[in-house]
């Protein structure tokens, strides 16, 4: 097992969630804010996909070194599984479900002759003997088995799920039993029905991308679908570790300026304004540019693309933490200088309690909510901004999977007749889907933290 | 008043000398000069002569910050951090690394960004505020969840998305308007239509469910209430009372970037070949000109801080609660 630096992070990110759901479980002013989040139908859909993303994401967090491996590549989990999807290389172009390349060439006959015309794909559809006529109903029929697959995996869990509560219940007031949770759990009717659609359209995707390039693919020959998959960690390790970054930052220089005011609150103030003050896109030109140079003088650190690909992605996850802590820091000061008023602080202050104690135990506790939704809030726009700052060529690495990547490649081709529209509808499409969802999840989690919302519900 | 500003611009001047050396730490210390040289001049293969002449071509051939070669006064003048950064605070761009006036560049290239820019700001701040009044004005009703619902699909949409599909839809399709391309005078607004469509339609999104909250706040006030209790109508409330104070936010939150607008936005203009300061930037970044990079950092806070004073001052113009002091 190989483990990168961006996987250790997001092992330590999943260590910290734990702990930290472990030590508010059943704390009450987090549960109510977690049941409405929980009746909310729309937050359990959104939560759904997300999570399906980040099952995704997680496979693809897992690096390790294949046995029989000559080439010395390091593969993930997702690698492993979507194996057929990584290999299959086209020479070029071709279209969704095609059977022949986009483009005609000379080919050399059986007997010899040469014949302009489309050639067959090495490995799309190139089980079938006559692409013309059998296309469409083999690839409804795969679909159609892989649908069934998906819909008997979910009937499976759905059987299971009701044995346990019929279990639970007596099993002749099971019928009775199971509507009245129905009623007052109607979300979670919502994820059943959720789940019915996602997974067998998933396993019809999987069944179907074994014997033909479900999106196409691109100008190298390579699995449309495959790039949008293995895209699906950037996005989330941007989302996701730039808040990792910034968040000790902000959290520790807002609530000691806000708290101890005076001089520390003139430095942290003159620190986060000058920072703001540096236009954020050009900030991080400025800085990537300089990681280039870093990079391109020490390549001896950096030994394989992934490797390299992986600290760059650090670095802008880094930089992207360093321009955007400055919102949430001036949150947190206000806040703070607004709770070190109230009553209950300086009870405690008056009481003795240590200036470091009631930081930990007043202020800290009262400010989460503010983090959280900031937290949520950002993730999306992280996501949106990793595709504009790809085509800037000041994104990720040239060589990584990334929404960003898959557009700027695809932009140019768009003047072909007829036109390549596969790969930058497969990653709108998947940039789309992920950040739907995590605009939804936001505003249901904002609803239901957010004291000035719950007031007007 | 006038001593306000005043103090207010000396208070900028420590920023501005923050942003100064935070660009000269990024740009000179984390990486040598010997790095950029090598980096310039292709990888591999680079002789000691060769850098050496690089560096005293571009002015890179001094020590940092102390030369402590040379006489008097010249032991602070004759460095990088001198000649460099301090320059800068007079406007002095300096010549890029390809050996361009960058001053001269930027004064021509202001204009175009501009003409893009401002258009894109005013139409989508008046279409914004249209829908945002409009949601409000009928709260409560199927018409503002499906508003609502559609803000969030537009947010959720990458900006490279309206682009490309608007360039693909109008430019290439329908042929309305050209794809891309800028030219002088008036001939520009053919030019300027489709990117002044498409920043006002992707900015609707986050923009209309921004103010519709600012509105949301305002209509909850007591003087509303009143307003309502004095048998006004609801348009009337509306219009006469809610929409003048939440003028003030609006206002004020746009004033901070009206400063902004002369640097113009990258994509659209690399997108569309405008001949703006966005699309200067995106050339400097690519052919890696690291003096036009750290001129325009230097411009996007100057014009930053700007664009602060103008919002206090304009704070106390429209707010008479407001008093500078």
């Amino acid at each position: 097992m190989v483990v990168l630096w961006t996987d250790a992070l997001i092992y330590l990110l999943i260590v910290v969630m734990l702990a930290l759901g472990w030590y508010l479980r059943g704390k009450e002013h987090i549960k109510r804010p977690l049941q409405q989040i929980g009746n909310s139908k729309i937050g359990m859909v959104s939560l759904v996909v997300l999570l399906f993303f980040v099952l995704i994401g997680l496979l693809d967090s897992v690096h390790f070194k294949p046995e029989d491996d000559k080439k010395n590549e390091i593969i993930s989990l997702l690698d492993a599984f979507a194996a057929p999807l990584r290999e299959h290389g086209e020479k070029t172009y071709s279209a969704p479900f095609a059977t022949t390349l986009y483009s005609k060439e000379m080919m050399m006959q059986s007997d010899g002759s040469m014949q302009w015309g489309y050639p067959r794909l090495e490995f799309g559809g190139s089980h079938l003997e006559a692409p013309e006529t059998q296309l469409m109903p083999d690839i409804l029929q795969k679909a159609a088995y892989g649908l069934v697959q998906g819909l008997g995996l979910m009937g499976l869990l759905l059987t299971i799920s009701l044995l346990r509560r019929g279990n639970a219940a007596r099993p002749e007031h099971c019928q009775r039993v199971l509507a009245a949770r129905g009623a007052d759990k109607a979300s979670a009717k919502a994820i059943w029905q959720v789940l019915l659609i996602v997974v067998p359209l998933a396993a019809a995707l999987i069944h179907l991308s074994a014997y033909y390039h479900v999106f196409g693919t691109d100008k190298v020959g390579e699995d449309v679908f495959y790039q949008a998959v293995k895209s699906i960690r950037t996005g989330l390790v941007i989302g996701t570790l730039t808040t990792l970054i910034m968040l000790p930052m902000a959290l520790i220089f807002g609530i000691l300026a806000g708290f101890f005011r005076g001089w520390v609150d003139d430095i942290i103030q003159y620190i986060y304004t000058t920072l703001s003050s540096i236009p954020g896109v050009l900030l991080i030109a400025a800085s990537i540019l300089m990681v280039q140079v870093y990079m391109a003088n020490h390549e001896a650190a950096f030994t394989s693309v992934i490797v390299r690909s992986d600290m760059r992605l650090l670095f802008l996850c880094m930089i992207l933490g360093v321009t955007s802590w400055t919102g949430l820091c001036r949150l947190l000061r206000a806040e703070t200088l607004k709770l070190r008023e109230m009553e209950y602080v300086q009870a405690a202050s008056a009481l003795g309690v240590k200036q470091g104690a009631i930081l930990l135990r007043h202020i800290l506790p009262n400010v989460m909510h503010i983090v959280l939704i900031s937290v949520v809030l950002d993730f999306s726009s992280l996501v949106l901004a990793e595709a504009v700052l790809s085509y800037i060529n000041i994104g990720v690495d040239p060589a990584s999977y990334s929404w960003g990547n898959m557009i700027n490649g695809a932009r140019l081709e768009m003047a072909r007749e007829p036109i390549v529209w596969w790969s930058l509808t497969a990653a709108f499409a998947f940039m789309f889907a992920l950040v739907l969802a995590a605009n939804l999840f936001a505003d249901v989690v904002q609803d239901a933290f957010d004291p000035r919302r719950s007031g007007n519900e | 008043m006038i001593q306000y500003i005043i103090r207010r611009l000396l208070y900028s001047l420590p920023l501005l000398l923050g942003v100064n050396i935070l660009t000269f730490v990024l740009f000179f210390v984390v990486n040598s000069p010997d790095d950029m040289a090598r980096m310039q001049l292709g990888q591999k293969h680079v002789t000691e002569q060769a850098i050496s002449n690089w560096k005293q071509q571009h002015g890179y051939d001094v020590p940092l910050l102390w030369n402590s070669a040379a006489e008097g006064k010249n032991k602070i003048a004759d460095t990088i951090f001198y000649q460099k950064s301090v320059g800068l605070f007079l406007l002095r761009f300096g010549i890029s690394d390809s050996g361009r006036n960058i001053g001269a560049d930027i004064k021509e290239r202001a204009w175009p960004s501009l003409a893009v820019a401002l258009p894109t700001l005013l139409i989508g701040l008046l279409v914004n505020i249209c829908c945002a009044l409009m949601m409000v004005l009928f709260r409560n009703s199927y018409l503002e969840q499906a508003g609502i619902v559609l803000c969030v699909i537009l947010m959720s949409v990458s900006s490279l998305f309206y682009i490309i599909g608007g360039q693909f839809l109008i430019g290439k399709e329908l042929r309305l308007v050209p794809i891309s391309g800028y030219d002088d005078g008036l001939e520009a607004i053919k030019f300027l239509i489709l990117p002044v469509l498409i920043g006002v339609f992707s900015g609707i999104g986050s923009g209309v469910r921004w103010y519709r909250t600012l509105f949301l706040e305002e209509v909850e006030k007591d003087y509303v209430r009143t307003a309502r209790a004095k048998g006004l109508s609801e348009t009337q409330t509306l219009f006469r009372h809610v929409l003048p104070n939440a003028m003030i936010p609006i206002l004020t939150g746009v004033v901070v970037v009206l400063p902004l607008l002369f640097m113009g936005s990258l994509i659209m203009e690399s997108f569309f070949s405008i001949p703006g300061l966005g699309s200067y930037t995106i050339d400097a970044i690519n052919s890696q000109d690291f003096a036009i990079v750290r001129a325009m950092v230097f411009l996007g806070s100057v014009l930053y801080v700007i664009g602060l004073l103008l919002t206090d001052i304009s704070y106390t113009l429209v707010d008479p609660r407001v008093r500078l002091s």
